[in-house]
């Protein structure tokens, strides 16, 4: 027993990996449960995850290393995990409705879900390269069969197959760059790794970098960065809108969580190094992410390109190497989350007596039938176009306001006014709900879907009342992070 | 409650929001219901916001009600206003009921949402002029787009979507840059306070580009030559409400800018680039004017007038003189009571004929005598005759260019005669002839409803044309430690200033003749 006190900062991780096995047994033993609508396992998995979080609020934050450093845990990963449970949970409670539809709710896709949260949450913890890569392969793999899970669907199927190869051949370039990063280093640490490099001249590092750039690009394939976004639109497109929106929340923080840590505990003593590739991913996402989404039709896909530019704005916050830098990344990616959330609660609710529709056409005239509905949805897309008074313009004030402390003038204007571009998409689609005439009928937006669309757009329109409580914590988190640098380096 | 505690500011500026609120969530009949609550509820703030000019106190110089709450370490939640804010924020509350009350009959259809896009408008207008927080000034400046932009796309005319798309990604495009200002300011200043930002002394080069970075922003809004292309489409698309407020408040945060930010706070970079701004207001004034002649729609006609005379502002703005920033405000107000009074005037006639097109008019004054008489007022306003209240304006700036440099005033004043040429030359056009058109013969004159929003506007023209002292005299403190604290940061102003109007230089001198 005593063994077991060690591991609680692990409790969380643990209890929510026993509860998915837990369903999985009680999905193969119950048989009165219609196929694929098994409500039972879906709001079960939503408990599993508000437990998860309770146990994470439950814990003071302060600094705990597990396994020799493999597994860490401190204030930047709570902030990251409450996040990737509550978007989990509210992504599951909203698309509930949606998957029993398409007789998809069966207890695999929870246990799926579940595993997946779990590898996030060790990504986020994730101390050495080895956890890293046990971390995002236990992230991915849940992940693949997940865009893949609408098996009577071809579109699902061929995302999921895409975003597999993709995927292992990212996964196959991180683990080339992590055993050329430990074949130069001699260590898997992080904190080793920091300090070898930091002992040594430059110019006998560059194994060390070329490693380090391997990584680089299979961590950038997983946040859908420039150039290594190809995967996403069609990924987005092709599986079940849940999935979908699963997608966009949840990973994305989880895969930025494990980049920040890697760099700014491992790579210090090059940094000047990596923040190039960063910048050069930043700005690159950003202007591909403004202007190719506006030719898009499909609303999923728009999603897609926008999530990529969203991607370059938060990559300034990391651009930066600042604790003011990743403060804003964490505050742009926790009110990008509920953005992205609150809009794919929209999509979910766009549907006829036909079935689901994705074209941005169909959503003419919203205003006129629902106009609650039209309301959410324009207030999170001016959000997402950075317009105060709404949330999202404050996730820009603050990275554009840490690249403007550090000096990065140049990717500060470029991230301005590719930001102008990008609100000419986002208001399209304003105007299509406001200004034209409706040509479809949506059914009316199913309840538990309905609550989370109007929490998201009460969380849009009223974080400027009341934004400190997540703007400090953000900061805590960032903190925490760079003061264990600190310490590291000296 | 103390009511000389009360936090006067705040509920001028919320109170709209409330009323806003209250249409919301009041769903039953909601056309009838929609349209009183937003009149009572501007009424209200109109009547609450007299309180603030009752209780100015006109003799200090310094920002009065000041109210202050913490928000975040970027931005705190500080409102004031002193002598060149405190008008505006009348102003805007004056024009709101009598925006409400044109509408009445005219907006027939989403008229809930009408009126709370109006109300949440009036809300950011009135944070703009009294936030004391560079940050929190941004969300306002920045935010009224939201409500202009579905304003000018839903209840504007057929080529709507064009002009409230450029409208708007043409302001978003020069504020962003002002974000950068503004964060750059933060990271150096180390507070976005406006009362202690007013005092930074910030490095010569840095003023240089934040200069230019707060140019682009308020170049658009107010609008300046050459970036003024968006504002005659907005104008003539938007319905008459979004018209009047487009002209009368929107286009003043432009010019109240300069005066809170360019020049107090970057007195440097303003003195360096003032010669620009001379170049740039003279070729709108004149070019500007070049176009309302040829225009054939009413609304383009004084849309392209309104960047003519915000020329005027910028003038006086750049002459950093006492008369010249008086004046430049002056302009502004009065340019909000006329050109207010004007498309409300171009609405009344438009909402008979469905038609702006000045071909389609003619002769109403045998039909129309009581509207021919209060557009003949405004229209004299809008030509700067003595007695009405654009004459102040023009006379003040125009005075203070003279002592500055005598060229941009003659070629400024000339701008005064090209805008008498397209004003009367419109007047004739729909006022005089012969009314043949078998359309107009049925035409009615003002209802009492229209009278009652025009008449406040043409009183106003004459009262502030014969007598300017309210205006004057409240912005006159504020105006004078704005100029001195110039000077002391450029240095003797004497030197710079005089040899343009030194008698030894006789050059200029036969210019003004």
């Amino acid at each position: 027993m005593q063994a077991f006190v060690g591991y609680a900062p692990m409790l969380p991780e643990i209890v929510i990996a026993i509860g998915a096995m837990a369903i999985l047994m009680l999905g193969v033993f119950r048989k009165d449960v219609t196929p694929g609508e098994d409500f039972g396992s879906g709001w079960l998995t939503v408990m599993v995850l508000i437990i998860g979080g309770a146990l994470i609020l439950n814990g003071d934050g302060a600094r705990e290393a597990l396994f020799d450093g493999a597994f860490i845990s401190d204030a930047f990963s709570r902030f990251s995990k409450l996040l990737i449970l509550g978007a989990a949970a509210l992504v599951l409670v909203m698309s509930l409705d949606t998957l029993s539809r398409e007789k998809l709710l069966s207890p695999e896709i929870c246990v799926l879900m579940l595993l997946a949260v779990v590898g996030m949450m060790l990504m986020v913890s994730a101390g050495n390269l080895i956890a890293l890569f046990l971390g995002l392969e236990l992230q991915s793999l849940a992940l693949y069969v997940i865009a893949a899970i609408d098996r009577s669907k071809v579109r699902s199927s061929e995302a999921g197959l895409k975003y597999f190869v993709l995927g292992s051949l990212s996964s196959g370039m991180l683990l080339y760059g992590a055993s050329l990063i430990y074949g130069f280093t001699g260590s898997i640490d992080f904190s080793v790794i920091a300090t070898v490099a930091q002992g040594q001249p430059a110019t006998q590092n560059i194994g060390l970098i070329v490693g380090l750039v391997f990584l680089m690009v299979g961590l950038a394939f997983k946040i859908s960065a420039v150039p290594f976004h190809m995967w996403t639109p069609d990924v987005y497109e092709g599986a079940p809108t849940p999935v979908t929106a699963f997608f966009a929340a949840a990973p994305k923080l989880a895969a930025f969580s494990l980049l920040v840590r890697t760099l700014l505990m491992g790579f210090p003593g090059i940094a000047t190094q990596w923040q190039q590739i960063i910048v050069f991913l930043s700005i690159a996402s950003m202007v591909l992410g403004a202007f190719a989404a506006i030719g898009q039709k499909n609303i999923k896909r728009l999603m897609a390109y926008s999530s990529i530019g969203h991607v370059g704005y938060a990559l300034i916050g990391l651009a930066t190497n600042s604790e003011a830098g990743t403060q804003a990344l964490l505050v742009y990616l926790a009110i990008y989350i509920v953005m992205t959330i609150g809009a794919f609660a929209c999509i979910l609710s766009m549907r006829t007596a036909d079935g689901p529709v994705e074209d941005i056409d169909s959503l003419s005239g919203l205003a006129n039938k629902n106009l609650g509905m039209a309301f959410v949805l324009a207030m999170i897309f001016f959000s997402m176009a950075g317009i105060p008074p709404l949330a999202g313009f404050f996730a820009k004030l603050y990275v554009f306001g840490a690249a403007m402390k550090s000096g990065l003038y140049t990717l500060a204007i470029i991230g301005v006014l590719s930001s102008v571009v990008g609100a000419y998409y986002y208001l399209r689609v304003v105007k299509v709900m406001f200004f034209d005439e409706s040509k479809v009928t949506f059914l009316p937006v199913v309840r538990s879907t309905g609550v989370v669309m109007t929490l998201a757009g009460a969380f849009v329109l009223l974080f400027v009342v009341i934004p400190s409580p997540l703007v400090d914590a953000a900061l805590e988190a960032a903190r925490s992070l760079h003061v264990a640098t600190a310490a590291a380096a000296r | 409650m103390d009511l000389a505690s009360a936090p006067i500011l705040s509920i001028v500026m919320f109170m709209p929001l409330v009323g806003a609120l209250l249409i919301g969530v009041l769903n039953a009949e909601a056309k009838g219901n929609a349209r009183w609550i937003a009149l009572y509820t501007t009424v209200i703030t109109f009547l609450i916001s007299i309180v603030i000019w009752v209780k100015f106190d006109p003799t200090t110089a310094g920002f009065q009600f000041v109210e202050e709450r913490a928000l975040l370490d970027v931005m705190k939640f500080k409102l004031g206003v002193d002598g060149i804010s405190m008008l505006f924020v009348i102003l805007t509350t004056f024009l709101m009921p009598l925006v409400i009350l044109q509408s009445w009959k005219v907006i027939d259809h989403r008229v809930k949402e009408y009126m709370i896009a109006f109300l949440v408008l009036e809300t950011l207008m009135i944070g703009v002029f009294c936030a004391l927080d560079l940050v929190l000034f941004y969300v306002f400046f920045e935010g009224g787009l939201i409500p202009m932009f579905l304003i000018i796309g839903i209840w504007g005319g057929a080529n709507r979507i064009y002009a409230t798309f450029k409208f708007f990604l043409y302001t978003l495009l020069g504020s962003v840059l002002m974000l950068l200002g503004v964060l750059a300011m933060y990271w150096h200043a180390g507070t976005t306070d406006i009362t202690t930002l007013l005092t930074y002394k910030f490095p010569y080069d840095m003023q240089w580009w934040l200069w230019l970075a707060f140019f682009a922003s308020f170049a658009v809004k107010l609008p300046m030559w050459p970036v003024h292309t968006w504002l005659p489409d907005a104008h003539v698309e938007a319905p008459t409400g979004g018209s009047v407020i487009l002209a009368a408040v929107l286009l003043k945060m432009g010019g109240y800018g300069f005066l809170r930010f360019s020049v107090p706070m970057f007195p440097l970079a303003s003195d360096y680039f003032a010669p620009m701004m001379f170049a740039l207001s003279v070729i709108a004034i004149i070019y500007t004017s070049l176009v309302a002649l040829a225009q054939t729609d009413i609304k383009k006609l004084i849309a392209y007038s309104s960047v003519a005379h915000m020329g005027f502002v910028t003038l006086g703005i750049f002459t950093f003189s006492t008369q010249g920033t008086e004046g430049a405000i002056f302009q502004m107000l009065s340019h909000g009571i006329i050109s207010a009074g004007l498309f409300l005037c171009v609405g009344v006639i438009y909402d008979r004929m469905h038609t702006r097109e000045i071909a389609a008019y003619g002769g109403l004054v045998e039909r129309m005598p009581i509207y021919a008489v209060f557009f003949m007022v405004l229209t004299m306003g809008n030509v700067g005759l003595p007695g009405t209240s654009g004459f102040i304006g023009e006379f003040l700036t125009l005075m203070a260019a003279f002592k500055v440099n005598t060229w941009v005033a003659f070629l400024a004043t000339s701008g005064i005669i090209l805008s008498a040429a397209y004003a009367l030359y419109l007047y004739r056009r729909v006022i005089y002839g012969a009314l043949v058109k078998p359309a107009l013969k049925t035409i009615q004159d003002l209802s009492p409803r229209e009278i009652g929003i025009l008449a406040p506007l043409v009183a106003l023209t004459i009262l502030f044309g014969f007598y300017p002292a309210p205006i004057l005299d409240v912005t006159a403190v504020s105006v004078k430690k704005l100029v001195s604290s110039y000077e002391a940061a450029v240095g003797t102003p004497a030197a710079k200033i005089q040899p343009a109007v030194i008698p030894a230089q006789p050059a200029p001198q036969p210019a003004q003749h």
